[in-house]
């Protein structure tokens, strides 16, 4: 009992094999080229031997190690094998599958146990835990789309939304120039900045702070979205119209943040300050604005994520014949979903290298931050 | 003390309130003028400066309409209106509510369980949290359209899809400050529940689930935002049937300007009820839980 405990998933695993040696074949009778009878043997024995080895006291590194190759070698034989036997797949196909995914459970269960010793290994385990994590999502979405035969349209399987990714770069690369580089870019650098003037006007005046503030924090829930018809109809198709949806989704995040932040360096540094003689730009320049830019950052990493929505929304309601929400709306509408899917692959790309840009700054910026030093 | 700190608290906010309401009565002035000379020069009418002014701020389709002219378009179209026809906004706000609010539960309901899962599990938390936290960098609402059109492709239509979309989108909030809320309590009140010699269902119930409340009701304040915004954004694809966003899409299709702005006043009307109703909740479960004004 004690030695099934050790590895529940991995009991399960054995169970599931024996399911679907029971249910055998892999894929209908009728499928046009079903498993050889050693591919077969191949992936039983590496599904069982990796279950097999997860109730062993190995030494963590080498039991992970030993699981991660053989459960993805088997899930490798797997989906390898619905080449040409679409929508074929059996019960026993799919128990295989799960066989597998409980072994990846075990082996990212043992891969999260080991403390690392280097700094090196810690990094590489905390990006290994979650791509296999990902990897997964990919292997069971590509099991069940082709294995099952799920319609195309539905939810085309990732090879072949890879595939189309790879065939239309030049229409994707365009998309990313008109949407991110013109408007995401210039409307995300002016609502951003426009954002951070006023913040200071406001910390100036108190007056205007106290009339601000209540507005910004307001204006932050409100669907702000919803202006993009009418910046199309005034600034026109081109990416101007989308830039000024940007401005103003990303000022008031600015402002508020910023404000806050002002007001984040402490009684005891503004006294010191005072005793200097610092005037106020002095006083702003060397505490106030860096102990502000914690909260200047967080402005910037909503805004980031802000911009690229504002800019593919307000695509929906009208562009020239090129851009990212365009292309989104109208593939749909042609229902080339595989296309959707790679131009929503670009978006998220974009979105993350534009966040990790903005944390990279940060990180070089406030060095002195607790939440930065480690330790 | 405090009827003073409110007013001053107040006359801010309506001076700046004010500054708003004049620019924008001089923006439409300028913006609508040069359609206006147009019109009375094809006309050969010669108006007074106050008669082109009055016209600027009369035009059925303008460019930028005047305040009282979309004003008067909310309240014509909230109160005169029998609330199931197809111009009343109270009509095309309760579909949109309507999916807010199922999106929301649903997300709020998600949100929460991927949190417990996340705090109970090792594994998880270290293969799920990154992709939670690498989510919020993707413009998720870009999927909002093929949402609409695929489900509509094996005929789930109507609510539900944009609901979905509302799900996605706030169940992000939840989950993050749900996993933060359930983390919250510290080492020394850990300590305390271990010497009652409490279970880990008793520390989850008693300690760990109070400790989460606030931060459940302040990540709930930004996720109802966000069902609003992915309700809005949903309605945009479905052929403009229902809805404040297919409403939107109408005004921008037709050129109703005034009507798209009465669209956006309902919007934000809706999403700052919407926030103020959780706001209200957190605070009554708050005292009910024993939780002092600080």
């Amino acid at each position: 009992m004690t030695v099934a405990l050790r590895s529940w998933q991995g009991a399960m695993a054995l169970l599931l094999c024996l399911a679907a040696l029971a249910s055998l074949p892999l894929m209908a009778v009728d499928a046009p080229s079903p498993f050889g009878a050693g591919a077969l043997a191949v992936i039983f024995l590496l599904v069982a031997g990796a279950a097999l080895v997860s109730f062993t006291r190995l030494s963590q590194p080498l039991l992970a190690a030993v699981l991660f190759l053989t459960t993805h070698l088997a899930v490798w034989l797997l989906l390898a094998g619905i080449a040409g036997n679409e929508g074929k797949a059996t019960l026993a196909f799919f128990l295989m599958i799960a066989a597998c995914w409980l072994i990846a459970w075990r082996c990212v269960t043992v891969l999260s146990g080991i403390r690392a010793k280097s700094k090196t290994g810690d990094t590489f385990l905390r990006l290994l835990i979650p791509a296999i994590f990902g990897a997964w999502i990919l292997i069971l979405w590509e099991a069940a789309t082709r294995g099952a035969g799920i319609p195309f349209i539905l939810l085309p399987p990732p090879s072949s939304i890879g595939a189309r990714l790879v065939s239309s770069v030049p229409i994707l690369w365009a998309d990313v120039q008109q949407t991110i580089f013109k408007a995401v870019l210039f409307g995300y650098v002016v609502g951003c900045a426009s954002g951070f003037v006023v913040a200071i006007l406001a910390d100036r005046i108190a007056f205007l702070r106290r009339g601000l503030l209540p507005i910004g924090n307001l204006m932050s829930a409100l669907p702000i979205i919803g202006v993009a018809p009418i910046m199309v109809m005034w600034f026109g198709f081109d990416w101007h119209s989308k830039a000024a949806v940007v401005i103003i989704m990303t000022f008031f995040p600015m402002l508020v943040n910023t404000v806050a932040g002002l007001g984040a360096s402490g009684a005891m540094e503004r006294d010191l300050m005072r005793s200097y003689a610092s005037d106020y730009w002095q006083t702003l320049i060397k505490l106030r604005l860096p102990a502000a830019m914690p909260f200047i950052f967080n402005a910037l990493k909503i805004n980031s994520t802000l911009a690229l929505i504002g800019a593919i929304v307000a695509e929906f309601f009208g562009t020239p014949i090129v851009g990212m929400g365009f292309r989104i709306s109208t593939e749909i509408g042609r229902m080339n979903v595989d296309m959707v899917w790679a131009e929503i692959a670009v978006a998220a790309l974009v979105g993350s290298v534009f966040y990790g840009v903005v944390a990279l700054g940060e990180r070089a910026t406030t060095f002195w931050h607790p939440s930065n030093r480690g330790g | 003390m405090k009827p003073d700190s409110l007013k001053s608290r107040i006359i801010p906010v309506l001076t700046i309130l004010v500054v708003i309401l004049a620019v924008w009565y001089v923006a439409a002035y300028f913006m609508n003028a040069p359609f206006q000379r147009d019109l009375d020069r094809r006309a050969n009418v010669t108006s007074t400066t106050m008669e082109f002014i009055g016209k600027t701020m009369a035009q059925p389709k303008p460019i930028l309409p005047a305040p009282h002219q979309v004003v008067s378009n909310v309240f014509e179209n909230t109160f005169l209106r029998s609330v199931t026809s197809n111009r009343s906004l109270v009509y095309h706000a309760w579909v949109t509510l309507s999916s807010t609010v199922v999106g929301f539960t649903m997300g709020t309901l998600t949100g929460i369980l991927i949190a417990v899962g996340i705090v109970h599990l090792k594994a998880l938390d270290r293969s799920l949290m990154p992709w939670i936290i690498a989510s919020q960098t993707v413009p998720i609402l870009a999927v909002a359209p093929m949402v609409i059109v695929v489900l509509g492709a094996i005929n789930v239509t109507g609510l539900v899809p944009k609901a979905l979309i509302s799900t996605y989108l706030s169940f992000f909030p939840v989950a993050v400050g749900m996993v933060k809320g359930l983390r919250s309590p510290e080492i020394i009140q850990l300590d305390l529940m271990r010497t009652y010699y409490a279970s880990g269902n008793q520390t989850f119930w008693k300690l760990r689930v109070p400790a989460s409340i606030p931060f459940l009701f302040t990540s709930m304040k930004v996720a109802i935002a966000a069902s609003l915004v992915g309700a809005i954004v949903g309605e945009l694809p479905t052929g403009a049937v229902a809805g404040i966003g297919s409403k939107l899409l109408a005004g921008a299709y037709y050129s109703q300007t005034i009507d798209i702005w009465a669209a956006l006043i309902a919007g934000s009307v809706l999403a700052a009820a919407l926030v103020a109703i959780v706001g209200i909740i957190a605070k009554i479960v708050d005292r009910s839980m024993g939780g002092r004004p600080a």
